[in-house]
C-alpha cells in the first residue's frame, strides 16, 4: 500500500479513535462517580480518606468498616448492574429492531419480580435464607420468561415482531401473576414485595457483586464476537442475511445471552427500569451504531447512570436512602431529554 | 466460467413460486430476469443467492458456489441505520472481518467506493443519502466482498430516470471490468433491452424464454407473459423498444 491513506479510511480511523476516547472518558467519569458514591452517606468522608482506605493504607477502623463493608458492595453493585442492564438493553434494541425494547419491556424483569414475590410469600418453607432464595427465584423466573419468549422464536422463524409480541405477552402474564400474589399477600409481605419491586442496592454483598460480574464477564466476549454481525443486523434482516449472517440463530443466541445477564442483575437489586432503555440511546448518540463500540459504551454509560443514581439516592433526603429505581427515572429522564435535544440540534 | 442453475424450485405452502427452472449465465454478461408481478423473479434470485430454501443446484464453474462468491443486493427497502456509508460498505467484508478491521478489508471497502464514484460519501450516514446514492453505496457493499456473481433485485425500481441510467451504466461497467456474472431482476423492459446482454422471461415460476432482447422481445412472447398487447420497434441505437398498448382482459387466476 502507498503511504498516503485514502481519506475514507483516515476518517473512519479518526472516528473510531474518537469513539474509544469517549468510552475512556466515560470510564473516567464512572471512576469519579464511584469514588463519590463511596464518600457519600450519613457519615460523609473526604475522598482522599476513601482512596486511602481502598488502598489499604488507613488505620482508622471506622473509615475502613464504612468504606469496605458498608459502601463498597453497594457502589460496586451499582456499577456492574448498570453495565449489565446497559448492555442487555443495547442488544435487545439491536436484535429486535426496536428502540423501545429492553429486558423491562419484554417481561424478563416482570418474571424476576414474580419469582421474588413468590419466595417472599411462600419462601419460609425453603431451606435457604431469604437473602439467597429471593435472587435465585428471581433469576429462575427471569430465565423462564426468557425461555418462553425464545421458544416462541424457535417455533416459528424468529422475526423481531414475533419476539416483541411474545415478550409483551410475557410481561402481561407475569404482571397479572404478580398482582395476584399482591392481592393475597399479608400487609407485611405486600410491603416487602413492593420494596423489592422498587429496586434497591442496599442488600448487595460482595459475593453477589461477584456473581453479576462473572455473568457479565462470561457474556461480554460472546456478544463482542458477534459485534460485526449485530452491526449488520442494523441494515435489516434481509440485508444481513444477504451478507451471510445467519439471522435467526444470531437473534436467539444474543437474546439468551442478554436474558441471563438481565436475570442475574435484577435478581439481586430488583427491577430497575430505564437504564436498559436509556444507556443504549446515550451510547448510540455518542459513539454511533458500530456495535463493537456501542456495546462497551452502553455498559459504561449504564454503569455511570446507576452509579450517579446511587449517589443521588443518598442526597435527596439526607439520612434516608431513596429507592434507586425511582431515582434512575427521576434523574435519567431530564438528562436524556437534554442529550437528545442538544445533540439532535447539532446534526 | 459460468453460473449454472439446475432444477431450481421454490415452494411456498402449496404454491410453486419457482418451478423446476434451469439457466446458465456467463462471466462478463448481464442477464435480466423479467416477468409480471408474482412470476417468481425475486424468489429465483433469492434462491440463487442461497438466502431462500429451494430445491436444485447452483454451481459456479462446475463446483458448488463458495460462500461469498455470490453477492446479493436485496430490493431497496430503505435503510434507517445510523451507520456511515463507509461502515456499511465495510460490512460487505463481514466474512473476512476480524474484531479489528484489517487494512486489507478497509482497503477493499475504500476501493469499492472509489470504483463506484461514491468515496466522497464515506463519512455520511446511510440514512441521510438520496435513493440513488444509497443504491450505489449498497452496491459498493456487495462489491467489497469481491464476488464473482452479482445478483440484484430491482436495483433501479425506486429511482428517477437519470439515476436509473447511472446505476445501470455503472453496473455494466463493473460487470465488464471485473468479469462478473450479473443477474438483475428488472421491471423496465426498455432499460433491460439497452443494458442487458440477455433476458430471461418468467411466467408463473417457469422460464418461458431466454436469449438476447432481440430474440425475446416479440409480441408473441410478451403478450401472454404480461397480459398486455404491445408493439415492438427498434430505437436509433438498434435496441428493441417495447411500447405497451393496452391490457388484455383475461380472468387471471390469482394464486
Amino acid at each position: 500500500m502507498s503511504a498516503a491513506i485514502p481519506p475514507a479510511i483516515a476518517h473512519w480511523r479518526a472516528a473510531s479513535a474518537r469513539r474509544v476516547a469517549i468510552i475512556l472518558a466515560g470510564i473516567g467519569l464512572l471512576a469519579a462517580s464511584f469514588a463519590i458514591d463511596l464518600a457519600t452517606g450519613p457519615a460523609m468522608l473526604p475522598i482522599p480518606a476513601v482512596l486511602r482506605s481502598l488502598a489499604g493504607q488507613t488505620t482508622d477502623p471506622m473509615t475502613q468498616a464504612i468504606v469496605r463493608t458498608l459502601r463498597l458492595p453497594i457502589a460496586l453493585m451499582a456499577a456492574v448492574v448498570g453495565a449489565a442492564l446497559g448492555v442487555s438493553g443495547a442488544v435487545m434494541q439491536t436484535i429486535l429492531h426496536n428502540p423501545l425494547a429492553s429486558s423491562y419491556t419484554l417481561g424478563i424483569s416482570a418474571g424476576a419480580g414474580f419469582g421474588a414475590a413468590l419466595v417472599i410469600l411462600f419462601g419460609a418453607a425453603l431451606p435457604l435464607p431469604q437473602a439467597w432464595a429471593i435472587p435465585l427465584a428471581a433469576f429462575a423466573f427471569a430465565g423462564l420468561a426468557c425461555a418462553m419468549v425464545a421458544s416462541v422464536g424457535r417455533l416459528r422463524q424468529a422475526t423481531p415482531e414475533l419476539l416483541v409480541l411474545a415478550g409483551i405477552a410475557c410481561l402481561f402474564l407475569f404482571q397479572a401473576l404478580l398482582s395476584l400474589l399482591q392481592f393475597i399477600a399479608s400487609p407485611e409481605a405486600l410491603q416487602q414485595i413492593v420494596f423489592w419491586l422498587f429496586g434497591s442496592l442496599q442488600r448487595a454483598s460482595l459475593d453477589q457483586v461477584g456473581i453479576v460480574a462473572a455473568v457479565l464477564v462470561a457474556v461480554a466476549p460472546v456478544l463482542l464476537a458477534d459485534g460485526w454481525r449485530l452491526t449488520a443486523l442494523k441494515l435489516g434482516d434481509e440485508r444481513a442475511q444477504a451478507l451471510g449472517v445467519r439471522v435467526g440463530r444470531l437473534r436467539l443466541r444474543a437474546f439468551v445471552a442478554v436474558s441471563l445477564l438481565t436475570g442475574a442483575a435484577v435478581a439481586f437489586v430488583g427491577t430497575i427500569g430505564f437504564i436498559g432503555l436509556v444507556a443504549p440511546h446515550v451510547a448510540r448518540l455518542l459513539v454511533g451504531e458500530d456495535q463493537r463500540h456501542m456495546l462497551p459504551a452502553s455498559a459504561v454509560f449504564g454503569a455511570l447512570l446507576l452509579s450517579v443514581a446511587s449517589v443521588a439516592s443518598k442526597l435527596i433526603i439526607p439520612g434516608t436512602i431513596f429507592p434507586i429505581g425511582i431515582v434512575t427515572a427521576l434523574i435519567g429522564v431530564p438528562f436524556f431529554a437534554w442529550l437528545v435535544l442538544s445533540i439532535g440540534r447539532g446534526r | 466460467m459460468k453460473l449454472a442453475a439446475r432444477h431450481i424450485t421454490v415452494v411456498y405452502g402449496a404454491r410453486r413460486a419457482v418451478d423446476d427452472l434451469s439457466l446458465d449465465a456467463a462471466s462478463g454478461e448481464i442477464l435480466a430476469i423479467l416477468g409480471a408481478n408474482g412470476s417468481g423473479k425475486s424468489s429465483l434470485v433469492k434462491a440463487l443467492a442461497g438466502v431462500l430454501a429451494h430445491d436444485g443446484t447452483v454451481r459456479w464453474d462446475g463446483a458448488p458456489a463458495a460462500p461469498g462468491s455470490i453477492g446479493y443486493m436485496p430490493q431497496d427497502s430503505g435503510v434507517r441505520a445510523g451507520l456511515t456509508s463507509f461502515e456499511v460498505v465495510l460490512l460487505g467484508r463481514i466474512r473476512a472481518l476480524g474484531f479489528r478491521a484489517a487494512a486489507r478489508d478497509l482497503a477493499a471497502a475504500e476501493a469499492a467506493m472509489v470504483e463506484l464514484g461514491v468515496a466522497d460519501l464515506a463519512a455520511r450516514r446511510i440514512g441521510e443519502l438520496s435513493g440513488g446514492q444509497r443504491q450505489m453505496v449498497l452496491l459498493a457493499q456487495v462489491l467489497a466482498a469481491g464476488p464473482r456473481v452479482l445478483l440484484l433485485d430491482e436495483p433501479t425500481s425506486a429511482l428517477d430516470i437519470a439515476h436509473q441510467l447511472h446505476v445501470l451504466d455503472v453496473l455494466r461497467g463493473v460487470t465488464r471490468a471485473r468479469g462478473l456474472t450479473t443477474i438483475a431482476v428488472m421491471h423496465d423492459l426498455n432499460a433491460a433491452a439497452r443494458f442487458c446482454d440477455r433476458v430471461a422471461m418468467l411466467n408463473r415460476g417457469r422460464l418461458v424464454g431466454i436469449g438476447t432482447p432481440d430474440e425475446i422481445f416479440a409480441p408473441a412472447m410478451l403478450e401472454p407473459t404480461f397480459d398486455v398487447s404491445v408493439a415492438v420497434d427498434h430505437g436509433s441505437d438498434g435496441h428493441p423498444v417495447v411500447l405497451p398498448l393496452r391490457a388484455i382482459r383475461r380472468s387471471r387466476t390469482w394464486r
